[in-house]
């Protein structure tokens, strides 16, 4: 059972916090010019960050127990695949789940 | 040319954002469900979807509560796994810094993977775009999400039953991401951090604190920069 008190100091701390890892730069430095080495990488940020998140989610998926599986990671491949070619979102999402789900269903 | 610029912002952000809707539903629903699980009644369920607003970071809380982890070490934990929200924060400060402090602020409160992985990828595809436009098309991208991330809490929380997971919902995350980031790729430099930054990611999967993320975050941006780099003066000898 977890205590009450923690709970709310964990909510409210918590959301504290977060917003202040939100906020960390677009509150503080606002329309300041960024020295151009910090912007050269801060360019890199969504194509590491978002990928370096489901990588792991891919390869060793929590609803398989982490256990490599093949419907998840060819689906995968194909939605990076196919938003690569066609550099469509609804289509690399469409190709993805019909992957995943007819493989499932082939294998599973 | 003419037909994009006339559509209002906010909208194109609630249209380009709208395939999320079908991933936040279960994802908010599941929260909901293991909170009260948990022994939380609804009002708590809510107030951390509202107050926290991030689905991992939560789950993680939650989790370390229920195995009485000390508080210390049940907000270092989550917030490290908000701590990529830093590096999405100076990211799109070159893109929304000008804007008005209250916007700015509220940007942040809605800022959340989905929202800046939207976001930022319009606002690199349309460098011309102005701040207000920025702002507007940023909140648009949160409307389908964030209310429904409220609403489902809820649900969960009073409902109680969650999606079956033969319905394989919990992959809905990862393809979602991948069809947004593949159009991102627009140079070898953007490829170069990507695989480095997921190299990174499997090699410290074990890192506590989900800090492999952050340290694979950012060995993929200096990648990515080194590369530019290298490419400018490649070019340059040419």
């Amino acid at each position: 059972m977890i205590e009450t008190s923690t709970l709310w100091t964990v909510i409210i701390v918590l959301g504290i916090g977060s917003f202040g890892l939100r906020f960390v730069f677009t509150g503080l430095v606002g329309s300041r010019a960024m020295p151009d080495w910090l912007l050269r990488h801060l360019r890199y940020t969504a194509v590491a960050i978002l990928p370096a998140l489901v990588a792991p989610q891919v390869v060793w998926p929590v609803a398989t127990d982490g256990v490599f599986d093949i419907p998840r990671a060819t689906a995968a491949v194909v939605t990076l695949g196919v938003g690569l070619v066609t550099k469509n979102v609804l289509m690399a999402v469409l190709s993805g789940a019909l992957t995943l789900y007819g493989l499932l269903y082939l294998l599973g | 040319m003419t037909s994009t610029t006339r559509k209002s912002p906010y909208r194109e952000g609630i249209i380009d954002s709208s395939p999320f809707i079908l991933l936040i539903i279960p994802f908010a629903t599941l929260f909901g469900v293991i909170a009260t699980e948990a022994g939380l009644n609804v009002v708590e369920t809510m107030a951390f979807s509202i107050v926290v607003i991030a689905g991992a970071a939560q789950f993680t809380a939650l989790q370390l509560m229920q195995e009485n982890a000390p508080t210390a070490i049940v907000l270092i934990s989550a917030l490290a796994v908000n701590l990529r929200m830093a590096m999405y924060s100076a990211s799109l400060t070159p893109y929304i810094g000008a804007a008005p402090l209250w916007q700015r602020a509220l940007c942040a409160y809605v800022t959340v993977d989905q929202s800046y992985v939207v976001g930022i990828s319009k606002f690199e595809r349309e460098p011309d775009m102005s701040v207000p436009a920025r702002v507007a098309y940023f909140l648009g991208a949160v409307t389908p999400i964030v209310p429904l991330w409220y609403a489902f809490t809820f649900i969960g929380a009073v409902v109680g039953t969650r999606v079956p997971e033969s319905w394989a919902l919990d992959f809905a995350i990862p393809i979602a991401f991948l069809a947004m980031i593949a159009p991102m790729f627009r140079t070898a430099a953007h490829v170069a951090a990507a695989l480095v930054a997921v190299l990174v990611s499997m090699l410290t999967a074990g890192v506590p604190y989900s800090l492999g993320l952050i340290i694979a975050g950012l060995a993929g941006m200096i990648a990515g920069a080194q590369t530019e780099l290298w490419l400018e003066r490649r070019g340059a000898k040419v």
